[in-house]
C-alpha cells in the first residue's frame, strides 16, 4: 500500500474528474483503478466497498469515500483549499455548487439522444453566458484579486477553471464577453500544479468518446 | 431587521424543507417570505438578490445565501452539527448525500404524470429499502450509539429522520425490516427542538398536493 489516494472509476471524466483536478491542484499524487466491466462493478458491490453501491470511490486516509461532494469537501479541507472561516467556506460552497450545476449539463451530454444534442449545446451556451459566467466575472471585477475567495487559491478557482475549459471544448468562443475570466483562465492555468495537470501525460482525462459511453452503459445495465 | 434568518421560497417543502428542519433542530427561529407568483420571483431576480437566479435563498449573517447544500453546510457548522473534525465531517457529508439522493427521488414523485407515478413510487421504495436504509441500519448496529456520527447529534441524524418520514408518507411500513432505524426515529423525534417542529403549527410544510404543484409550475 502506497498511502496515496486510490480512485476507482471509469477511464474517463464523468463524476471523478473534479476529484482528479482537485488532488492535482493540491499537488497530491494518486492512483487509479479503472472500471472496465460489469463484473468488476458487481464485485465491488458484493465486497461491500461502495457505501451506496455507486462510484466514484476514493480510498484515502483509511476511509472508503463515496459521493463526489463529500470527497471534494474532504480534500479541500485537508489541503487548505477551503478558505479561512465559515463565511469564506460558504462563498466557496456557493460558487462550487453553481459551477457543478453547469457541469452537470456537460456530464449528461454524451448520454443524450443524437437529436437532442444540438439543443443541449444551445442550452449550455445560454446558461454559461447568462447565468454562471457573469457571476464570476463580476466577483473578479469587484475585488480585483487573483482568486475568487479570500485572495487565496481555493477549490472554487479549481472548479471554475475546469468548467471554463470543459465549456470551451463545446463552445470555443464562449469567453469572448468575459475579459476577467479570460485573464483568470490564464492565471490559474499557470499555477504550477495546474500547469502540470494540463500537460499531456497527466491523469487528466480526455472528453468522453463513444467507447466511454458504451462502457458506462454496459456496466450499469440491469 | 430582526436578525433572524429569512427564507425565500414557495410555500411548500421542495428544496427548502431540509433547511427548515436543520434550523428548527438547531433551535433557530426563522422568518419566511413565500413566492406565490412569477412576479415575486422576477422581483428577486431583478433586485440582484439571487446569485444564480434561483431559490432557495436564505438571508443569514449578512449574506444572501443560495444553493441548498451551501446553506445547509453553513448552518450545520455554525450550530455545531457538523462533527468535531474533518473525518467526522466527511462521514456526515457522505450520509447526507445519500439521504439527499433519496429525498430527491421523492421530490420528483409529485411532478410525475399518472402513468409514470406508480413505477416511480416503486423505485423510491426499492431504493429506500435496498440501497439507503440498510446502510444507516448497519452504521447504527456497528457502533451501537444513539447518533450516526461521533456519538453526538449532527446534521446527518436530522436529515435521516426527515428522509424516513418522507418515505413513510409513501409507504407507512417502510421501516418494518429496520429495527434500529425504528428506534432511531423514536429517539430523534423526541429531541425537544425536533419534537416541537413535528407538532402542528410549526413551520414544517405538508406533503406537496395538486395546488402547490400547479403553482410551482406556473412560477418557474
Amino acid at each position: 500500500m502506497s498511502g496515496k489516494p486510490r480512485l476507482t472509476y471509469f477511464n474517463g471524466r464523468g463524476r471523478m474528474e473534479p476529484v482528479r483536478w482537485l488532488l492535482a491542484a493540491a499537488g497530491v499524487e494518486f492512483e487509479e483503478n479503472f472500471l472496465e466491466t460489469k463484473e468488476q462493478y458487481e464485485k465491488l458491490i458484493a465486497d461491500g466497498v461502495l457505501l451506496f453501491q455507486q462510484v466514484p470511490l476514493v480510498e484515502m486516509d483509511g476511509m472508503k469515500m463515496v459521493q463526489t461532494r463529500a470527497i471534494l469537501s474532504y480534500i479541500a479541507g485537508k489541503y487548505d483549499l477551503y478558505g479561512k472561516g465559515l463565511k469564506e467556506r460558504a462563498m466557496i460552497d456557493m460558487y462550487v455548487e453553481g459551477i457543478t450545476d453547469l457541469m452537470q449539463m456537460i456530464l449528461m451530454y454524451p448520454f443524450s439522444a443524437p437529436e437532442a444534442k444540438e439543443k443541449s449545446i444551445e442550452s449550455l451556451k445560454e446558461r454559461a453566458t447568462t447565468r454562471y459566467f457573469p457571476v464570476f466575472e463580476k466577483v473578479l471585477k469587484e475585488h480585483g484579486q487573483d482568486f475568487l475567495v479570500g485572495n487565496k487559491f481555493s477549490w472554487a478557482d479549481v472548479q471554475l477553471i475546469e468548467a471554463i475549459l470543459a465549456v470551451e471544448e463545446k463552445i470555443p468562443a464562449v469567453l469572448s464577453g468575459f475579459p476577467q475570466l479570460q485573464a483568470f483562465k490564464v492565471r490559474i492555468s499557470n499555477v504550477p500544479t495546474i500547469k502540470k495537470f494540463l500537460q499531456p501525460g497527466s491523469q487528466r482525462k480526455p472528453p468522453p468518446d463513444e467507447r466511454y459511453v458504451e462502457t458506462v452503459l454496459k456496466t450499469f445495465k440491469k | 431587521m430582526t436578525g433572524k434568518p429569512k427564507l425565500y421560497y414557495a410555500n411548500g417543502r421542495g428544496k427548502m424543507e431540509s433547511i427548515r428542519w436543520l434550523l428548527a433542530a438547531a433551535g433557530v427561529e426563522f422568518e419566511e417570505q413565500f413566492i406565490e407568483k412569477k412576479e415575486d420571483l422576477e422581483k428577486l431576480r431583478n433586485g440582484g438578490d439571487l446569485m444564480f437566479q434561483q431559490v432557495p435563498m436564505v438571508e443569514i449573517d449578512g449574506m444572501k445565501m443560495v444553493q441548498t447544500r451551501a446553506i445547509l453546510s453553513y448552518i450545520a457548522a455554525k450550530y455545531n452539527l457538523y462533527g468535531k473534525d474533518l473525518k467526522e465531517r466527511a462521514w456526515i457529508d457522505m450520509y447526507v448525500e445519500g439521504t439527499t439522493d433519496l429525498m430527491g427521488l421523492i421530490m420528483q414523485l409529485a411532478f410525475q404524470t399518472a402513468d409514470t407515478k406508480e413505477k416511480h413510487l416503486a423505485l423510491i421504495i426499492e431504493r429506500a429499502t435496498t440501497r439507503y436504509f440498510p446502510v444507516y441500519e448497519k452504521v447504527l448496529k456497528g457502533h451501537g450509539q444513539d447518533y450516526l456520527v461521533g456519538n453526538k447529534l449532527s446534521w446527518a441524524d436530522i436529515h435521516l429522520l426527515e428522509a424516513i418520514l418522507m418515505v413513510e408518507e409513501c409507504k407507512a411500513d417502510a421501516l418494518s425490516a429496520f429495527p434500529l432505524l425504528q428506534a432511531f426515529k423514536g429517539r430523534i423525534s423526541n429531541i425537544p427542538t425536533i419534537k416541537k417542529f413535528l407538532q402542528p403549527g410549526s413551520q414544517r410544510k405538508p406533503p406537496p398536493e395538486e395546488k402547490f404543484i400547479a403553482s410551482v409550475k406556473k412560477i418557474f
